[in-house]
């Protein structure tokens, strides 16, 4: 399979980026490439123009910033998954990069291109409502930060401005005593996400969890949420909690699981990540 | 419009214009001639068509050849040295690691990467390491067998899991 023919610029900096942006508003982002490019060799997407981030080393890294720990929008998964601060500090964040694609996808892909994709089906996104993290765009008229809860909007769609780019990925510390846990129930043959659902529970049942796989783009279930606040986690509360996972979502069907199937999947892994999160929270 | 790129492949360098839409693996099968690099699903599922850019491994059916601009990268081609096979190519040979042999480049290169970063891996951590790698012959556990047995040979002659070549002809010192 070939993409479709299209003009290749390569941008050194972000201010290259974006003045290319702004002069031709149809050009695609490629960063690791294994978003838009799987979707171009399809001919899903043809571009006329492609603007590749992946040469501005400086959106490639991950550091700890006092209580916020911060991405690149060019750190790969792989980057991710090995990071002793991420380990350290937000360890959901670690977790759910290994359990992303395979080796080779996740020495390629970044942090940056899947939360822009936003694909249904990504693990990331739940990780990052979880963590209550919040984006960083930049555009010609200066920077702006999107909380995670605003970032993801639809299928496929974010709060990105056509002129923005995401730069940056700030993902809060947990403070206190906290586990977390990123469940997933993968497709065998893609990897993807059927359902996977992220946990972040502090040791006094205070915290988020967010599905995704379930709908058309990733969310925390409120009522979930609601009702798991100061409770007792034991298997029987956080199963009940786990009933209304899928409540008010208009969940997603395909060859490989019904809707049905599905919401199933959703209560089921809500309740388990719940669990395993409470757990490492002790 | 072509671009104009610099690639070094099992340690010999090579410049040409490309079109922005050609895949690394065609760049490296069709322009070079590498054929040892494989196309299975073109889908970035089976990873036959693996290489190892910069250090990682990667699929090169999903990368285009300009985003390989200035890399150095290691095809099967270039994992002998000097005549001798390298390690994992002595484990597949070995520990019968393969059978149609189609999937086998991407095996490999894949296995060099899960052993430069982790030198005496378990069975569980070899599966978990060539996950992006199908076998359609299903004869995995030779696989890992042969993994195993170069990750031996490796520690024995403390060699580095990904070589670097140099180019035929090219001084040594």
């Amino acid at each position: 399979m070939i993409p479709a023919p299209f003009e290749y610029h390569r941008a050194s900096s972000v201010t290259e980026a974006l003045q290319l942006l702004t002069t031709l508003p149809e050009a695609k982002l490629l960063a690791g490439g294994h978003s838009l490019l799987p979707m171009m060799k399809l001919r899903l997407v043809s571009p006329t123009h492609v603007v590749d981030l992946g040469r501005i080393e400086a959106l490639r890294f991950i550091r700890r910033d006092g209580q916020v720990v911060v991405a690149g929008a060019l750190a790969t998964h792989w980057m991710v998954e090995s990071s002793d601060v991420v380990r350290g500090a937000v360890p959901l964040l670690a977790e759910t990069a290994a359990k992303i694609g395979d080796v080779q996808v996740r020495n390629a892909g970044t942090i940056g291109g899947s939360l822009a994709h936003a694909d249904p089906a990504a693990d990331y996104p739940a990780a990052i409502l979880a963590l209550d993290a919040q984006m960083v765009a930049q555009s010609p008229r200066g920077r702006r930060t999107i909380p995670a809860g605003e970032f993801f909007t639809g299928l496929f769609s974010t709060a990105l401005a056509s002129d923005e780019i995401l730069v940056e990925v700030r993902i809060p510390v947990p403070s206190g005593a906290t586990g977390s846990a990123y469940l997933k129930f993968a497709h065998p043959a893609s990897g993807f996400a059927v359902v996977g659902v992220a946990a972040v529970i502090t040791v006094d049942a205070q915290g988020r969890c967010a599905g995704a796989g379930v709908g058309p783009a990733a969310y925390r279930p409120a009522r979930v949420e609601a009702q798991l606040k100061g409770a007792a986690l034991d298997d029987k509360t956080v199963g009940a909690a786990a009933e209304h996972a899928a409540e008010g979502v208009n969940v997603n069907e395909d060859l490989f699981a019904s809707a049905e199937y599905r919401a199933h999947l959703a209560r089921v892994f809500t309740k388990r990540a719940v669990l395993a999160a409470a757990q490492r929270a002790r | 419009m072509a671009h104009a790129i610099t690639v070094t492949v099992n340690g010999s360098t090579h410049r040409h214009e490309v079109e922005p839409r050609l895949l690394l693996v065609y760049y490296l099968r069709e322009v070079l001639g590498l054929t040892g690099t494989h196309i299975g699903c073109d889908t970035t599922s089976c990873g036959a068509c693996t290489i190892i850019m910069n250090g990682q491994a990667v699929k090169s059916c999903t990368l285009l050849a300009v985003q390989a601009d200035g890399t150095q990268m290691l095809t099967v081609e270039g994992l002998a040295q000097n005549g001798a096979l390298h390690p994992i190519q002595e484990g597949f040979w070995e520990e019968h690691g393969l059978q149609c042999g189609f999937c086998t480049p991407g095996m490999m290169l894949a296995a060099v990467q899960l052993l430069a970063r982790n030198p005496n891996p378990t069975d569980d951590e070899i599966r978990h390491g060539l996950d992006g790698n199908l076998c359609r012959c299903t004869g995995y556990q030779h696989i890992v067998n042969s993994v195993k047995h170069a990750a031996r040979t490796l520690a024995d002659q403390r060699m580095p899991a990904i070589p670097t070549p140099r180019a035929a002809g090219a001084k040594t010192r």
